[in-house]
């Protein structure tokens, strides 16, 4: 038993993902006591993977540098990961946009099944996933003799960061004629990021437009909280696309998730209901969103939030 | 060019799932079933595509059982112009549904293939990507603008930090995200004319595919329900909730 991650990066930086990843792979190898290696591939990511070198449990990182990799793009990912994977048992990922880019086009490649977003390691062949928007959680078991999973991280205890593995070189280049980087529009935000955050502030269409969501910057920088929104708010252009919360978007699970002006519809409660504290603001009292809140609080947003502002 | 869009058969989005009593699996008996909403969005993209003059035809395909024949005359009245109905009822998993699209591309041969980025009742998310594979294409997932030129078709891509644009030599696969477009709704005439169309059956034996996946769902259980907690009066007894109930906040 021995399992192969693919971590996530950006910017010279380590993803808090893959701390999370860790602990999964800890869980799937925890009785056959195998490896678990880290897998960096990009341009340029020796800092990448002296951070990954640190992660507990983690006995390589195997670091691939160059250009053809530098974009994370699926097609030259996939085949890089087709040519370790003969090595191990389990090839992992987070069930970041890139992990569930390039997961499943290795595990087509290499004729085995992948497995999404699992939530829980059963054994190290049979994991718990959501379906259905969360509203159901299947068993699954895989016959494969190769295991390709995405891994939700809000789901696992970040892996410590006291170790010292140690850090291989991987001569691996492939070709890639299928596909070419364009350009990329990153959001900045000196916000934590929003699957990693301790407290979540969203807000939803009844923010009235993007102008609005600035009634959420004072909360969010006296709570060190990340901002994110309902599907409805994005489509309506108020916030980029990256701050939705959701079955399709991203899934949060911090300490404390306060919806604003959010109805509660089963897609956006996907995303956020496994939060520890639920706070919901909202003028209909009948809301769904208040069926799974702790705390709901009744009334006008563009009144609450202010005073809400300054009591904190 | 010719443009193949895969849909699916599912739940409909506004209906909660119950799991059976038994745990095997979610019950679906007399549930309302729909378009996969990521599906709808795929077949109104070819349709545009269409429309513009750079596609000259939309083939629409399903694997499912009979039923899964509805969806494909909704595609068709929003504008494919034939339907591929790949029949059977087994349980078929992403990697089977995979293979047996790619048999389909290889008789139909489109420049593109356009999927949904995730069904929404297994959320495997998946297809498209096993699909790039299988076919040795370039894959363009999570779509929220796509661009076809000579031979190339760049695709805006939504990603966790924002938008990604790749360019993908053709022919290619697209996965549709929610933002590409609003798909229309399908007018009664074009309902009535969807019924002419053409629309060929297949069967996996045919297509020479097994379905058997390596994988078994060995149960199927609700998840953990959260109970509705209590409303507060005023935003002062929120923040002492929060402080010195949930503590949450210091
Ligand atoms: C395939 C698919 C995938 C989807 N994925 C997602 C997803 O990932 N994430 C997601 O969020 N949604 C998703 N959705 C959309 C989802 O179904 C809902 O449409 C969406 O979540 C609604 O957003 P909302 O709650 O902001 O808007 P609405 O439902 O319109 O709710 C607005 C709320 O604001 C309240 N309000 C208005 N004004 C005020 C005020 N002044 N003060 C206080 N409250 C006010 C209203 O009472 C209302 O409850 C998806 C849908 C589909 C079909
Ligand atoms: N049985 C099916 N028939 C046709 N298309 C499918 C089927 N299953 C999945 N797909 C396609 O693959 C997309 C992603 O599905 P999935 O990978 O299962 O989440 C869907 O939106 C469809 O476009």
């Amino acid at each position: 038993m021995s399992v192969l991650i693919l971590a996530d990066h950006h910017d010279g930086q380590l993803a808090g993902t893959t701390a999370h990843v860790v602990a999964a792979a800890q869980q799937i190898v925890k009785d056959s006591g195998g490896d678990i290696d880290l897998l960096v591939a990009g341009q340029e990511v020796q800092s990448v993977a002296e951070q990954a070198a640190k992660l507990d449990g983690v006995n390589r990182v195997r670091i691939v540098d160059h250009t053809v990799y530098a974009h994370q793009l699926a097609e030259p990912l996939a085949d890089l990961l087709v040519r370790l994977a003969d090595d191990y048992s389990h090839v992992l990922a987070s069930s970041s946009t890139t992990g569930k880019n390039v997961l499943p086009r290795l595990a087509a490649l290499k004729d085995v099944a992948a497995i999404s977003d699992i939530l829980d390691v059963v054994s190290a062949d049979t994991f718990k996933r959501p379906i259905y928007a969360g509203n159901a959680i299947a068993t699954v078991q895989s016959a494969d003799p190769l295991k390709v999973l995405t891994v939700r991280s809000t789901a696992f205890d970040a892996a410590g960061e006291t170790g010292s593995a140690a850090i291989e070189a991987v001569d691996a280049t492939v070709d890639n004629s299928l596909s070419s980087f364009v350009d990329e529009r990153l959001e900045q935000s000196e916000r934590p990021e929003l699957s990693a955050a301790r407290v979540v502030i969203s807000g939803g269409r009844g923010m009235g437009n993007g102008e609005n969501f600035k009634l959420l910057d004072g909360i969010a920088d006296k709570l060190g909280a990340a901002i994110g929104a309902s599907r409805a708010a994005v489509d309506a252009g108020f916030v980029p696309n990256d701050m939705q919360v959701g079955q399709t978007g991203k899934i949060v699970a911090p300490e404390l998730y306060i919806a604003v002006g959010i109805s509660g519809a089963i897609q956006h409660l996907a995303g956020m209901k496994d939060s520890k504290v639920i706070v919901a603001i909202n003028k209909d009292e009948e809301a769904p969103i208040f069926q799974i809140a702790d705390y709901g609080l009744v009334g006008d947003l563009f009144q609450i939030l202010p005073e809400l502002e300054r009591s904190l | 060019m010719k443009i193949l869009v895969a849909v699916k058969r599912v739940i409909d989005y506004n209906v909660k799932v119950r799991v059976k009593a038994d745990h095997s699996d979610v019950d679906l008996t007399n549930v309302k079933m729909a378009m996969n909403p990521f599906c709808e969005i795929a077949v109104e993209e070819a349709v545009r595509l269409k429309e513009k003059g750079i596609a000259t035809e939309v083939v629409a395909v399903t694997i499912g059982p009979k039923a899964a024949q509805e969806q494909l005359r909704t595609a068709l009245a929003l504008g494919a112009d034939r339907a591929v109905h790949v029949s059977t009822d087994e349980r078929v998993e992403s990697l089977a549904v995979a293979k047996l699209l790619k048999r389909v591309v290889d008789e139909e041969q489109p420049q593109l293939v356009i999927l949904g980025k995730q069904a929404i009742d297994t959320d495997n998310n998946q297809t498209g990507q096993m699909l790039a594979a299988l076919t040795g294409w370039g894959q363009g997932t999570y779509a929220s603008k796509v661009d076809i030129q000579d031979g190339t078709v760049n695709v805006t891509r939504e990603i966790d930090g924002g938008l990604q644009t790749v360019a993908l030599k053709l022919p290619a696969v697209v996965t549709t995200d929610l933002r590409l477009n609003e798909p229309r709704y399908a007018k009664l005439p074009d309902i009535m004319k969807a019924k002419k169309k053409p629309l060929d059956t297949r069967t996996p034996e045919e297509l020479g595919v097994a379905i058997a996946s390596q994988v078994t769902q060995l149960q199927v259980e609700t998840p953990a329900e959260r109970k509705g907690g209590i409303k507060v009066g005023s935003v002062d007894e929120l923040v002492d909730k929060l402080k010195n109930e949930a503590k949450v906040i210091s």
